[in-house]
């Protein structure tokens, strides 16, 4: 094709859209970056290099706080999202059709398919209620709504890594008189566990984006880092918002870098 | 073949264990199952139909509701009293308004996701194979990444004092900033970009599958460029441009965070709507009857597209 001089891929004027939109979307983000280095409180004005936003951000007790419990709880809840979407990959992969398959996998879907904030009220009520009942106005209520929402995200690449799996190491491991749970153990859950370390890393990059839901679920004390950025977007901001913001950019690519990795390795 | 395997089953398990084995694995299934079915019915689906019981409920006078079956709530949703005399009824303007808002906004968004989606995912596509997967990592990561975070940059460029307008004031093309934040271009512009990646993927997905000789058949028929376009490539990536549209809709008609940081509390949104009757409203049933509403509208965008994906299935693929 080349030497004609004639692509077929080639249509004027997409590769100028395609340099735009990457452009585009990588110009917000470089910007808050670039500005979280500023010496200057100023988010536009440039002046000079400095560590300084950093420094503060770390020396300040709520953000602190704040950040310590968004880690805590997507650690936790992507850890349970994990394990339960793992066994429940285990119940609904290799094998024929049975009966509620169809709801069942409604059910582990949905909330992919229904907005956040219906969620997000969904739980206000009903947390609202057991909370009257039972006085409990502890963490885990955003453990269990978190965890919820994990399920998914944390399914679909384990499942997706069942299916292509081998089925004749564990056939083979069964002749050896294996039991169950040895053939578990030694070969289906090493075999599998980059697809588990995959989901693990989507479900936290999940919770962390999490807002809208963590918004309404929780109680007063108990806010994670996006719901406390959304209060400061209120007021007037430096750059040590670009800082934190900074930092937990970093955090999910590194946690998105490696799903990725892991998820591209074919058994 | 089978016929001897199935006889050679037959003589080594009596039915009856065979069917002991069955229920084994259907135990061990249902067990399996259970922990994750558990958490999902308690914090995802099962809140869902409480939501529905309360849109039919009397409003708390301090938030909550009152156990008395009403209608209100779902009256309220597309009707208003009058202050002085309830018993004139008039269309709720300022709900029709902000429905529209809704729709209209997810609308353009997916309308720009597409516009600007199609040539980078043609972009992807054709590049060599090696360096495919980083492409789309490039246009994943962003994805990925903390919505509220991307949302804070994109308000941190269109601010008055933000990158476009000292550039542009730079340039000397403006005396006076362009105000862009606070405004629905600003939730446009914060949803377009938050949401265009689900728009790149199933394009790529499709244009991916997409067979070159069919585009090599219609050039050396001496199809033009645009004809190519238009009557080859954009009929075959159909389904993908359906599948990303409805990927981008349905998030953006329930947006929360972007009509709350750039639309600055004026210019609210159906979710904004909805959280306004749990907050100061203190009107839950209204709040209740609104989600639910909101829920109808998304699964019907579903129900739309699966219709579509099931007509226009690509029969290689089966």
């Amino acid at each position: 094709m080349r030497e004609r001089g004639f692509s077929i891929a080639r249509i004027p004027g997409f590769g100028v859209v395609a340099a735009l939109t990457f452009f585009l979307l990588y110009l917000p983000i470089v910007t808050l970056v670039v500005f979280s280095f500023n010496e200057a409180a100023s988010l536009s004005r440039w002046g000079g290099f400095s560590l300084h936003w950093y420094e503060t951000a770390f020396r300040n007790a709520q953000v602190r706080d704040v950040a310590w419990r968004s880690l805590w709880l997507a650690t936790v809840a992507a850890g349970l999202a994990t394990t339960l979407a793992t066994m429940a990959a285990l119940a609904t992969t290799r094998t024929s059709r049975f009966k509620g398959q169809t709801m069942i996998y409604a059910l582990i879907n949905q909330p992919l398919m229904v907005p956040e904030i219906v969620t997000g009220v969904a739980l206000l009520i009903v947390f609202a209620a057991i909370r009257v009942q039972t006085g409990y106005y502890g963490m885990g209520y955003l453990v269990l709504a978190h965890t919820a929402f994990c399920i998914p995200f944390a399914y679909l690449p384990i499942r997706a890594r069942l299916e292509t799996m081998d089925l004749t190491l564990e056939r083979a491991a069964a002749d050896l008189y294996a039991s169950p749970w040895q053939v578990f153990r030694t070969v289906t859950l090493p075999l599998l566990l980059p697809g588990i370390v995959a989901g693990f890393m989507l479900a936290f990059v999940i919770s962390l984006d999490t807002v809208v839901i963590t918004e309404f679920v929780k109680a007063a004390g108990q806010d994670t880092l996006p719901t406390w950025m959304l209060g400061q977007l209120r007021r007037q901001v430096t750059p040590e918002l670009n800082a934190i913001a900074t930092v937990f950019l970093m955090l999910s690519v590194l946690a998105v870098t490696v799903f990725f990795i892991l998820s591209r390795r074919r058994p | 073949m089978t016929t001897v395997r199935e006889r050679l089953q037959a003589d080594a398990a009596p039915p009856d264990a065979e069917a002991a084995a069955a229920l084994a694995a259907g135990r061990r299934r249902w067990l399996l199952l259970a922990p994750a079915l558990v958490v999902l019915v308690l914090a995802a689906s099962g809140p869902l139909l409480v939501v529905l019981a309360y849109s039919f409920l009397t409003p708390g006078t301090f938030g909550g509701v009152r156990w008395e079956l009403s209608a209100e709530g779902w009256f309220r949703v597309f009707f208003a009293r009058d202050i002085f005399d309830p018993e004139t009824v008039r269309l709720n303007h300022a709900h029709a308004s902000i429905f529209w808002r809704s729709v209209s906004l997810a609308f353009q968004t997916t309308v720009i996701c597409a516009l600007l989606g199609f040539p980078t995912a043609w972009f992807i596509a054709n590049r060599p194979e090696r360096t495919r997967a980083v492409w789309l990592f490039v246009i994943t990561i962003p994805f990925w990444t903390n919505l509220l975070i991307r949302t804070f940059a994109i308000q941190e460029v269109i601010r008055n004092e933000g990158l476009v307008n000292s550039v542009l004031m730079a340039l000397g093309l403006i005396q006076a900033p362009i105000q862009m934040l606070y405004t629905d271009f600003a939730i446009l512009v914060g949803m377009a970009y938050v949401f265009l990646p689900l728009m790149v993927l199933p394009l790529y997905a499709a244009m991916d599958r997409l067979d070159p000789r069919l585009l090599e058949a219609a050039y050396d028929l001496y199809a033009s460029r645009v004809r190519v376009l238009w009557h080859v490539v954009l009929p075959l990536v159909k389904p993908g441009l359906i599948a990303g549209s409805i990927l981008v809709f349905i998030p953006s008609i329930g947006a929360y965070v972007t009509p709350r940081v750039l639309g600055g509390g004026r210019n609210l949104m159906l979710a904004n709507l909805i959280e306004l009757q749990f907050g100061q409203g203190r009107n839950w049933p209204l709040g209740a009857a609104l989600a639910v509403t909101l829920l109808v509208i998304v699964l019907f965008a579903l129900f739309v597209y699966l219709r579509f994906a099931s007509k226009d299935e690509d029969p290689r693929r089966a």
